[in-house]
Formats: C-alpha cells, sequence, structure tokens
C-alpha cells in the first residue's frame, strides 16, 4: 500500500492489521521512553491548508515517536497565501525529498489530485479532503469502539454486529463518509440519523440506515455506538435548519438521551465540539464518552499508518 | 533442492533441556549471598517472535520443572523487534507482534534473549536496541538453538543448542510442532 486516499483502499485484512499494530504502538505511547527507531532519515511534511488542532497535532506526534523528521506546513504564513498553486507547493515539496505528505485540504479530492498526478512520488495520507474523506479519523474511531467492547483481546478482531448511530451533519462529514465505509468493511451495521436537509440529495447507495428523529433510533435501535457530528457553520451556506436552539432540542444528545443507551454504549465525538450545540457537557464529560480517548488513539492508529505506508521496501525503488 | 535434518526432535529436546540448565547454573553462579542462592533469581527470559517464543517457552517448562517454586510468569515474556531492524525499508511491510514485559521489568536483571538461528547478528542488534527502551538491565545473555555462523556483527551467543557449520546460501528451517507440523531443524541447500 502506497497512499491511504479513502477508508475504501483498505480492505477488511488490510484494516485490522492497521488496528493491530496501532494496538501495538498504544503499548509504546504508555512506556518511558515514547520513542521508535523506525522512520530515521524519513522526510513527512504535514501540508494543512485548513485549520485542525487534534489531526495537525496528532499526526505531528505520530511521525516524531517514530523517529521521522516532520515539516509542518500551515497554508497562512506561507507562499500559498501569495497565491502559490497547489501543483507548485507538491513539485517544491518534492525536490525537497519527502517521502510522504500528509494533506489536509478544504477541496474534495485534494489528496487524490496530489497521488495521481505525478507531481509528487512520496506516500500521499489524506488527512482530511474537502466533504469527502478522512480515513485516519475512521481508522481512530474503529480502534476505540474495538478497544471499549473487546477490551484487551482486541487484536485480530473486526466489528462484526455493532450497531453505531452517526447523528448530525451528515451533508458536510467526511468523518461519516469514511466511517460508514470502514465500518462496513469491518462488519458493523450504520445508522444515519439527520434531518433530511443535512443528508445528501440521494442517500440510496449508501449501506446505512436513515432515521429522521433521533428519539425514535434511540427507542428503537440497541444501539452500542453513538458518534455525534459537528454543525459544521464554515461549510454551512444555506440555513439546513431554522435555530441553534431547535436543533439542540430535537437533535442534540443530552443527558436525558444518554440515560436511555444501555449501560455498555459509548457516545462519541471527532471534536472539536459545540458544546450545547450538538452534545451537552454532562454527556460530554461522562464516562460513556470517548472524546479524549479517540485523540489518545488518534496517534497511535497514525503511527500504524505511518508504518504500513513507510516502512515497506518501496521507497528502494521509487524513482 | 536437497533437505537434510540436522536436528531430530529428541536432539531438540536435549537442546532445550541443556541451555535450560545451563542459563540456571550461570545465573546461580554469579550470586553472592551463599544462603538462598536461587537459579531464577533476577532472571527475566525473552523470546524473539516468532520461534524465540516458542523455545523460550519451551525453556521456561524445562525451568519450572527443576524449580517448582518459581514464578514462570514473572520470568518468561517476548520481545517484539519489529521496529528496530536495520532492514525495512528492504523488504515488504512487516508484522508488528505484541512485546510482554514480565511485570519485574528488566532493571537490573539478568535478560536471556532465546532465538531460534543466530546468523548474521542484526536481528540480536536489533533486540539489544529494543531492550533499551524498556530499561537497563545488568546482563544481557543470548541463547539460540542453531549458531550457523557468517556474523556480521561482533555478537556471540552465550547458550547454543547446535553449532552448525553452513554455506551462506543454504537455508536452515527451524520447524516446532506448536506452529509446524513437525519437530527437526532441516537444512535446505
Amino acid at each position: 500500500m502506497k497512499n491511504l486516499l479513502s477508508a475504501a483502499d483498505l480492505t477488511r485484512d488490510a484494516a485490522i492489521e492497521i488496528l493491530d499494530i496501532a494496538e501495538e504502538m498504544a503499548g509504546v505511547n504508555h512506556r518511558d521512553i515514547k520513542k521508535l527507531p523506525t522512520l530515521r532519515g524519513k522526510t513527512v511534511v504535514n501540508l494543512f491548508f485548513e485549520d485542525s488542532t487534534r489531526t495537525r497535532i496528532s499526526f505531528e506526534l505520530a511521525e516524531k515517536r517514530l523517529s521521522a523528521d516532520v515539516i509542518n506546513f500551515t497554508a497562512k504564513g506561507s507562499s500559498v497565501s501569495k497565491g502559490e498553486s497547489l501543483k507548485d507547493t507538491a513539485q517544491t515539496l518534492e525536490a525537497m525529498g519527502a517521502d510522504a505528505v500528509v494533506i489536509r485540504h478544504s477541496a474534495s479530492g485534494a489528496a487524490y489530485k496530489l497521488a495521481h498526478s505525478g507531481w509528487i512520488n512520496g506516500s500521499i495520507i489524506n488527512a482530511g479532503d474537502g466533504t469527502h474523506e478522512h480515513p485516519t479519523q475512521a481508522l481512530l474511531d474503529a480502534f476505540t469502539m474495538r478497544k471499549r467492547i473487546h477490551g484487551d483481546a482486541s487484536v485480530g478482531k473486526g466489528l462484526d454486529g455493532v450497531k453505531v448511530a452517526i447523528v448530525g451533519d451528515i451533508l458536510h462529514s467526511r468523518v461519516a463518509r469514511s466511517n460508514l465505509i470502514l465500518l462496513n468493511t469491518l462488519g458493523a451495521q450504520v445508522h444515519f440519523v439527520a434531518p433530511p436537509t443535512l443528508l445528501p440529495a440521494n442517500p440510496s447507495r449508501w449501506n446505512a440506515k436513515l432515521h429522521y428523529s433521533l428519539d425514535n433510533a434511540i427507542d428503537s435501535e440497541d444501539l452500542d455506538v453513538v458518534m455525534m457530528l459537528r454543525i459544521q457553520t464554515e461549510r454551512m451556506n444555506a440555513s439546513y435548519f431554522p435555530s441553534e436552539r431547535e436543533y439542540s432540542r430535537i437533535w442534540g444528545f443530552n443527558a436525558q438521551r444518554l440515560g436511555r443507551l444501555k449501560n455498555s454504549a459509548i457516545v462519541m465525538h471527532p471534536g472539536p465540539m459545540n458544546r450545547g450545540l450538538e452534545i451537552d457537557a454532562i454527556s460530554a464529560d461522562s464516562p460513556q464518552s470517548t472524546v479524549l480517548e479517540q485523540v489518545t488513539n488518534g496517534v497511535s492508529v497514525r503511527m500504524a499508518v505511518l508504518y504500513a505506508l513507510l516502512s515497506g521496501e518501496r521507497n528502494t525503488n521509487a524513482n | 533442492m536437497s533437505a537434510r535434518t540436522v536436528l531430530s526432535s529428541e536432539d531438540i529436546d536435549r537442546a532445550v533441556t541443556r541451555i535450560a540448565h545451563e542459563i540456571l547454573e550461570a545465573n546461580t553462579a554469579v550470586q553472592k549471598s551463599a544462603l538462598r542462592k536461587s537459579g531464577t533469581k533476577n532472571l527475566v527470559i525473552l523470546g524473539i517472535p516468532t520461534r524465540g517464543v516458542l523455545l523460550a517457552e519451551r525453556i521456561a517448562a524445562v525451568i519450572a520443572k527443576a524449580e517448582p517454586e518459581a514464578d514462570i510468569s514473572n520470568i518468561l515474556g517476548r520481545l517484539d523487534i519489529t521496529m528496530y531492524r536495520d532492514d525495512l525499508a528492504s523488504n515488504p511491510t512487516r508484522t508488528v507482534t505484541e512485546t510482554q514485559i514480565p511485570k519485574q521489568g528488566i532493571d537490573d536483571k539478568v535478560v536471556v534473549l532465546v532465538d531460534d538461528v543466530l546468523f548474521s547478528g542484526r536481528t540480536i542488534r536489533a533486540a539489544l536496541d529494543a531492550l533499551g527502551e524498556y530499561g537497563r538491565p545488568r546482563a544481557v545473555k543470548l541463547a539460540v538453538l542453531v549458531d550457523r555462523g557468517h556474523r556480521e556483527l561482533p555478537i556471540r551467543a552465550d547458550f547454543v543448542g547446535k553449532n552448525l557449520p553452513t554455506a551462506r546460501e543454504e537455508r536452515i528451517n527451524v520447524n516446532l510442532s506448536e506452529t509446524d507440523s513437525q519437530n527437526a531443524v532441516v537444512i535446505e541447500s
């Protein structure tokens, strides 16, 4: 495997292998010396055209723990703000000898373009492209679910039969798309819960059950996981719901709805949270919430992805 | 291609038993106090995947028989060295397996690494690097079932099942019944 552009790049075996490697990486993250020499001498560029806290820091930490040389590039303060194109930026990085590029971009398909245009030879990892995909987030979500469900016996297991409800702004969410694909690959059952305005125009090709009411979904399905999505105001160019208060009342997750889930069910959120809008503070900070575990697991999962993409023999015969 | 069996199932059992007793003997000899000497005191045995782990388990079983009061779970562990290899870039991506360090840790302990075949010495170099991340052992020793020569690094084994002069092109296959159909060491040329 050279690139990770979409959750669809992963077969069931490949996905489980990455999750298993992540288990071992989690072991590294718990010991005194949190460093492996595995990617010594490799250069990884974090190319972030869009704001990010978690993903960028998590990738940077993962790269550093594997001893790669890390370059952080953010659009603000670079020549991009002078009008440099993606192509020229990519070719500049290629000329400097980047072995891998982690890209986040507001345009869907930016990672694919970078990987298939011939501008750059290194591995491309999609860290979120527009409203399209965010595969490492799906992997860390799957890792978190697997860890909560199977505990120490997680290695080698999928997510067969697990019922996952993904709630909220499905239309703009790359997290929802990548999660749908990966969860299907791993055998989980996906439920999309959203107002019709926040679902894609034609969701019939998606292998997910649709619900137009959060309360009905909670009461009619025996849910194992509820994943709340952020309301992406920066991508909203029309009024998708009448008011934030109404959204919060009908679609927001709160203590009362948490109480109706079974005790073993977990509440996830990819962050950053709009507290009081899609999730309230009581459920966000409850023991059933995995928000911070997701952040911790993100580092292990990204180390596993970097290892899987960069340690193989392909790099000797590149060029 | 011809295959020749150099160690039979009984030869392997004998070698494992001998190595286990040599480990106990060597570990008793370094203890200063004449009272309550124990072959398993401060001892940690770590197998290197895949077959080193199986051999380490077999060695531990012999030790358990010789010293019934010893807590084997606190002696036996495994050390995955994949991330520390120097040939990662020239081979297909390798699967990482679990590392288990016994709960007594390795600080100030005598660590015995166990592997099936000692060849270039590069695996052991990687194991020494990996070990350094978990603590500072008082001493590190090496036990191997077969030493086939052709070292590329200044590394030698302390406990050897059999010294086997080989040509560089030959392949040594260690078969153990836990993962393979039989117990045998086979040389292919």
